[in-house]
């Protein structure tokens, strides 16, 4: 695992709201082409890591390393260029209601590229085939499915064929069949894309089919309590949360 | 209850209770507070109590819900604040809002210098919609306000003129009160509740949905793209807005004195050109334009502002509109002061 080279390095991290401490002392190395699962029960900090690595809000303390840069101490502009090379699905898909999904992915192409109208169409085009979406260029937001709603967010974190996807809840709320397709296209694109992959989730179905690294957050000691490949972390890690975690509560059944 | 505790009370000492339920029909919520409240009380008296002659689905109810105990600092205490700290958390949250206000007012600008060197990053579809949203749309409702404002100005003075004989002076008091105040505060108004409110909504709306975390991890700037073109179609619909509404009450007050106090049409219009000059319009529309940035910064700064909840929404439009209005009136008093003061 560790022949890799690492991309994104979090450095004795702490996330706070003010004076509420949510976690602190988070240290992992995310590899080139790792997916990489940050898991832990509800409410325990997933998606405030997730923004703060993605930009949105500034640590407590601690890095965030992108290669040898860190991303809080670093000039806007460099800032900016980073952020040129995420590409992120939110919870809710988060598209923009008041355009099309042409627009939606566009948008994203016409900040950071050069390529004429034309060519941005044609982008978008096969960026909205890749994910099954192919016809619904004219659709707003409002007239498609949640699930299709998360394909074209997925679309649209592609568009500038980033370097690193972030997923926050991609199956959440999903139908288990959905749940799967959308894991498998997340597996087949970032394999095809050679992307680094981080994703938030607590699904234990996408955490083993997807995941080749992870961390988990536990929401009673505020900090992460494992590492590592998740199947792996299943058979051999001794921490009880873990396990009971990762078992949805069925070690702790048997305990009883 | 009472009534159990008495009997236990007043007895030789219980030992134990047992439940007879054989009698017992439907049962709900109700009995499960009420045997908690009856184990409560009968274990601070040291009595045991027996639950084998409940029914079966009572007793699991009864497991579950004391299956985890009640957490000790969950619960949110209702802590009565000293004066001075009460005093201390406004005065904090006022500086704070102050702050919000000024670094918003800091990065608008930013967003309109960069939009004078063409640099700034904003759909030009936005602004044409948005500025038929708060020009054209808002006819019917600008129409309406500004000729019933023209009708009641004309009434309120025409009262008065017609002890002097002088109603002719109806078309003076309508055109120079819409020309210099009413139109504009008029136009403002409307403006506050149903633009201001509508941008609070729109990007508080976008907010909650994370649509503005989207947009700012694609780089794109939320001040340019979202506030700058409302911004910028209210400034520019406006003073527009309130020409068209000192048109129309002065038409107000001319179908009041033309229909009801003899005034002649030629008349009217004549006295109307008299009674106002180009300083008239000038101010008004000057003050309509000030409003107009107040509205649009009110309802963007609110909508900005938002939490992530849908009240919060609720609570960003109602307090854009409150704002707009708050500040059309201070600042219309102020411009009152200074226009005073340098005689125009």
């Amino acid at each position: 695992m560790n022949n890799k080279e690492p991309h994104i390095t979090v450095h004795d991290l702490t996330m706070a709201y003010g004076d509420f401490v949510l976690m602190r002392d988070l240290n992992f190395t995310v590899n080139r082409g790792d997916v990489f699962i940050v898991m832990g029960g509800s409410g325990c900090g997933k998606s405030t890591l997730m923004k703060i690595m993605v930009g949105l809000k500034s640590p407590a303390t601690g890095k965030v390393l992108y290669q040898d840069t860190s991303f809080w101490e670093t000039s806007p502009e460099e800032q900016e260029r980073l952020m040129g090379n995420f590409g992120i699905l939110y919870q809710s898909g988060a598209l923009w209601s008041s355009m099309t999904l042409e627009e939606n992915v566009s948008l994203p192409l016409e900040q950071y590229t050069d390529l004429n109208p034309s060519q941005i169409r044609e982008v978008v085009s096969l960026k909205l085939s890749l994910v099954g979406l192919a016809g619904f260029e004219e659709f707003y937001p409002s007239e498609i499915s949640g699930g299709m709603r998360k394909r074209a967010g997925l679309a649209r974190a592609m568009a500038l064929d980033p370097e690193i996807l972030f997923f926050d809840e991609p199956s959440a709320g999903l139908d288990p069949i959905s749940a799967r397709l959308l894991d498998d296209l997340i597996l087949e694109l970032t394999a095809s894309l050679g992307a680094t992959v981080v994703v938030v989730t607590h699904e234990l179905a996408s955490i083993f089919a997807i995941g080749n690294n992870s961390i988990f957050l536990d929401v009673d000691k505020r900090t992460m309590t494992a590492s590592g490949d998740p199947n792996k972390l299943l058979a051999e890690s001794e921490d009880p949360t873990v396990r009971r975690f990762l078992t949805r509560g069925e070690e702790k059944e048997q305990a009883r | 209850m009472e009534e159990i505790l008495k009997q236990a009370d007043s007895g030789p000492p219980l030992q134990r209770i047992a439940f007879d339920t054989h009698d017992l029909g439907r049962w709900d919520s109700g009995l499960i507070t009420f045997l908690i409240k009856v184990f409560h009380q009968f274990s601070h008296r040291q009595i045991d109590t027996n639950r084998e002659g409940l029914p079966d689905g009572v007793r699991r109810l009864l497991d579950l819900a004391a299956a985890v105990p009640e957490k000790k600092d969950a619960r949110k205490e209702a802590l009565r604040e000293p004066f001075l700290v009460q005093v201390g958390r406004a005065s904090m949250d006022i500086a704070r809002q102050t702050g919000a206000l000024v670094t918003f007012l800091g990065e608008s600008t930013i967003a309109f210098g960069k939009l004078f060197v063409g640099k700034a990053k904003f759909r030009r579809s936005d602004l044409w919609l948005t500025i038929q949203q708060c020009g054209v749309d808002a006819l019917p409702i600008v129409t309406l306000i500004s000729f019933l404002v023209g009708m009641i100005l004309a009434f309120v003075g025409a009262v008065q003129l017609a002890m002097f004989g002088a109603q002719i002076f109806i078309a003076n008091l309508v055109g120079i009160a819409m020309a210099r105040e009413m139109a504009a505060i008029m136009t403002g108004i409307i403006m506050a509740g149903r633009t201001g409110a509508a941008f609070a909504a729109q990007i508080g709306t976008m907010q909650v949905n994370e649509e503005v975390d989207a947009l700012i991890t694609m780089g794109v700037s939320p001040m340019e793209f979202l506030v700058l073109p409302r911004m910028l179609a209210l400034i520019v619909m406006m003073p527009l807005l309130c020409l068209y509404a000192n048109l129309v009450g002065i038409l107000g007050g001319f179908v009041v004195g033309t229909g009801m106090f003899d005034i002649s049409f030629t008349q009217y219009m004549e006295q109307t050109r008299l009674a106002l000059n180009l300083t008239h319009f000038g101010l008004g529309i000057f003050k309509s334009a000030v409003f107009g940035v107040l509205v649009a910064i009110a309802g963007c700064l609110r909508g900005m502002e938002c939490g992530r909840s849908a009240s919060a929404v609720g609570d960003a439009a109602t307090s854009a509109v409150v704002t707009s209005i708050v500040l059309i009136v201070v600042v219309d008093g102020i411009l009152a002061v200074i226009t005073n003061i340098i005689g125009i």
